[in-house]
């Protein structure tokens, strides 16, 4: 080497075709990563370009409230007897029309679902989301806590854990299935009634001294079908996340207060879990997160293209009746409304801007929800130090 | 004390004296895997009350496995069993079924080779154990509290800071207050599994100044692969070797004058 080197270097490269190798290789490696950071900057590009522009107009609050604040209806065009184009979706529609029974309305079309805006379905995935959450933590946080702290090692719990890991395999058509075949349609599920289904009730145990029954008639297309087949389908993450965080908390914590006379039970519940409450509860949210978005599990279980009224406007009776009756109303939900919207009609332009909207706002929604989990997540890891 | 303790048990009839043994270990082998292989085998000793007893021997002999036994830490592990002899604490079998090892443990302490504070504060570090027996009566655990740092040692360095978090001390503070907690539990006997093995050598002699002053109080039983601090630290010494008990005896005549060859080679540094 040092004869090939006039300069006597001897740190000098060994040979040009190795640096060249070496190069190609940097920039093929750099060309993937940037190839995907590429793409994601052109989804989310694109959704941002034509969805904001839907949520935003020209004059003062400057926010496009009625898209948020309507929920999803026929939208109305005319040509007017100045000859100009006019859109409006339903309700304003009904009302012009009231006003001036004699406006010249010529040419008119009608396009189902692209006007108004997008609450009702906005309002049914934070109701999905609130019932997947509350089952979801409540069962996931218990098997995990059996898992690691109770069960006995041996064939049994590694079975448990591996039908755990296969079930995070099973596509989400599968669950979507699954719930509707389980909750919905099953009679095991009771609901608070005052009449009983007749045909699919089995059991109906009146409640004196009310009048109403527990009925058991299964939960149908409801909220709390859509919601515990989410939790089902989330909860494989669920009891990984919360198993990870319980290994974590030190073996000493167990000891020492196993040591000092605590029973098992205390053990968990003063030197366990206020260590491992702050990843299980980030590692959840952010499992819930990822089931948030989902719509096969919630096409046949919970969710309705089009409904008119809210679960709690519609609901009736009171109290326990009441609660009863809004769970098991069926609900729209911001993925199915995306669906229907981009899927299931005609394309046609005016959809456009509610197909954008629709889906710019859900990504807000779930980028938020992940943002504060992680936000979340490295807060509690800076404040938490053993 | 040792003996207000013991007439407070009410499991206890007779009075138990200074030299009568208060654990009594008779035969004992242990497995940790069901019985498939031995890791103690046949050992008999008895430990007295009010005295300071080691263990030694080289790693993997089974003395912090013995030590373990004596409140039934290896309950934690699954496959861990008693597969022959007993042990006999104040002179109750604790491998009996109706023995709770949670009881148990409140009449046997244990410190940690590690020391493991909770991250909580010094006060609740210390109250801990009271409080899961369901005492919270201010008045009382401040008491404890301030006793219990008092005679580790600790009470005048961290008096003026009790709600500040346990992991804000010194290593060796930190495993004084864990001998705090522990004695706050008022147990006869306090077991000790090599607790200066992480410390440094100052911290390590206010230790071993500390359990001098707890012998006057409690039973002791410390773990250590330092044989120096067997002789500073013990009146008695156990010497064990791959799962058996070689030699125990004073520890003056252990050091001095040992009657088994593999005692005196180990003791003057020949293995281990």
């Amino acid at each position: 080497m040092t004869k090939q080197s006039p300069l006597n270097n001897p740190f000098a490269a060994v040979s040009s075709k190795q640096k060249k190798k070496d190069a190609a290789g940097t920039i093929l490696f750099a060309f993937f990563t940037y190839f995907i950071l590429g793409c994601t900057v052109l989804i989310l590009g694109k959704i941002t370009l034509d969805g904001l522009p839907v949520l935003l107009k020209a004059e003062a609050p400057f926010i496009n409230t009625e898209f948020l604040s309507k929920s999803p209806m026929t939208l109305y065009e005319f040509t007017n007897e100045n000859g100009e184009m006019v859109r409006m979706d339903a309700d304003d529609y009904r009302q012009f029309r009231e006003e001036n029974p004699d406006a010249v309305v010529r040419e008119e079309h009608t396009f189902s679902y692209a006007g108004g805006g997008i609450w009702g379905p906005l309002v049914g995935t934070m109701l999905l989301v609130i019932v997947c959450m509350i089952a979801a933590l409540f069962v996931g946080i218990s098997a995990a806590i059996y898992l690691n702290e109770y069960a006995k090692k041996g064939k049994v719990v590694t079975a448990i854990r591996l039908a755990i890991m296969n079930l995070a395999g099973v596509p989400s058509i599968v669950y979507g299935l699954f719930g509707f075949a389980f909750f919905c349609l099953s009679p095991f599920f009771p609901v608070l009634t005052y009449q009983p289904n007749v045909e699919s009730s089995i059991l109906a145990i009146p409640l004196w001294p009310t009048e109403g029954y527990l009925s058991f008639e299964g939960w149908g297309s409801s909220l709390l079908a859509g919601g515990l087949t989410l939790a089902v389908m989330a909860l494989p993450v669920i009891i990984a996340a919360c198993e990870e965080s319980l290994k974590a908390v030190p073996k000493g914590f167990r000891e020492a207060s196993l040591a000092l006379g605590a029973t098992k039970w205390q053990c968990i519940r003063t030197a366990v879990l206020p260590y491992a409450a702050s990843g299980i509860l980030t590692a959840s949210v952010l499992g819930i997160t990822r089931v948030a978005g989902e719509t096969a599990p919630i096409m046949f279980t919970a969710a309705v293209a089009s409904k008119d009224k809210l679960p709690w406007s519609d609901a009736s009776g009171s109290g326990l009746y009441w609660i009863s009756d809004m769970v098991t109303q069926s609900v729209q939900a911001l993925p199915y409304h995306i669906y229907v919207v981009s899927g299931k009609l005609p394309d046609d332009p005016a959809l456009l801007e509610m197909r954008y909207g629709s889906v710019f706002v859900f990504l807000l929604l779930v980028i938020s929800f992940a943002m504060v989990s992680v936000i979340m997540r490295a807060r509690f890891r800076k404040s938490l130090k053993w | 004390m040792n003996d207000d303790q013991v007439n407070s048990s009410p499991s206890d009839t007779a009075e138990i004296s200074q030299c009568e043994p208060i654990i009594r270990i008779d035969d004992l082998s242990f497995s940790y895997d069901l019985g498939k292989t031995n890791t103690l085998r046949n050992i008999s000793l008895d430990i007295p009350a009010g005295k300071v007893t080691a263990f030694i021997g080289p790693s993997g002999c089974g003395k912090s496995t013995l030590l373990r036994c004596l409140n039934r830490m290896n309950d934690l592990v699954d496959t861990a069993k008693v597969t022959e002899g007993k042990i006999e604490i104040l002179g109750q079998d604790i491998n009996a079924p109706d023995v709770e090892a949670i009881e148990l443990r409140k009449h046997v302490g244990m410190v940690f080779q590690k020391y493991n504070p909770f991250p909580k504060s010094i006060y609740e570090n210390v109250a801990y154990g009271l409080r899961v027996q369901g005492i919270n009566s201010k008045s009382v655990l401040d008491q404890a509290v301030e006793e219990s740092l008092q005679k580790a040692a600790l009470w005048s360095e961290v008096k003026d800071r009790l709600d500040t978090s346990a992991l804000g001390l010194s290593g060796g503070q930190q495993q004084r207050l864990c001998i705090a907690r522990t004695i706050a539990v008022k147990p006869q006997i306090v077991l000790m599994d090599e607790p200066c093995s992480a410390l440094d050598p100052i911290a390590t002699a206010r230790i071993e100044e500390l359990i001098a002053e707890l012998s006057q109080d409690f039973t002791i039983v410390i773990v250590t692969h330092n044989m120096q601090q067997a002789t500073r630290v013990s009146d008695r010494t156990a010497f064990f070797y791959l799962g058996e008990l070689i030699e125990y005896d004073e520890t003056s005549v252990i050091y001095g004058n040992p009657s088994k060859k593999q005692t005196e080679d180990y003791v003057s540094g020949r293995f281990g």
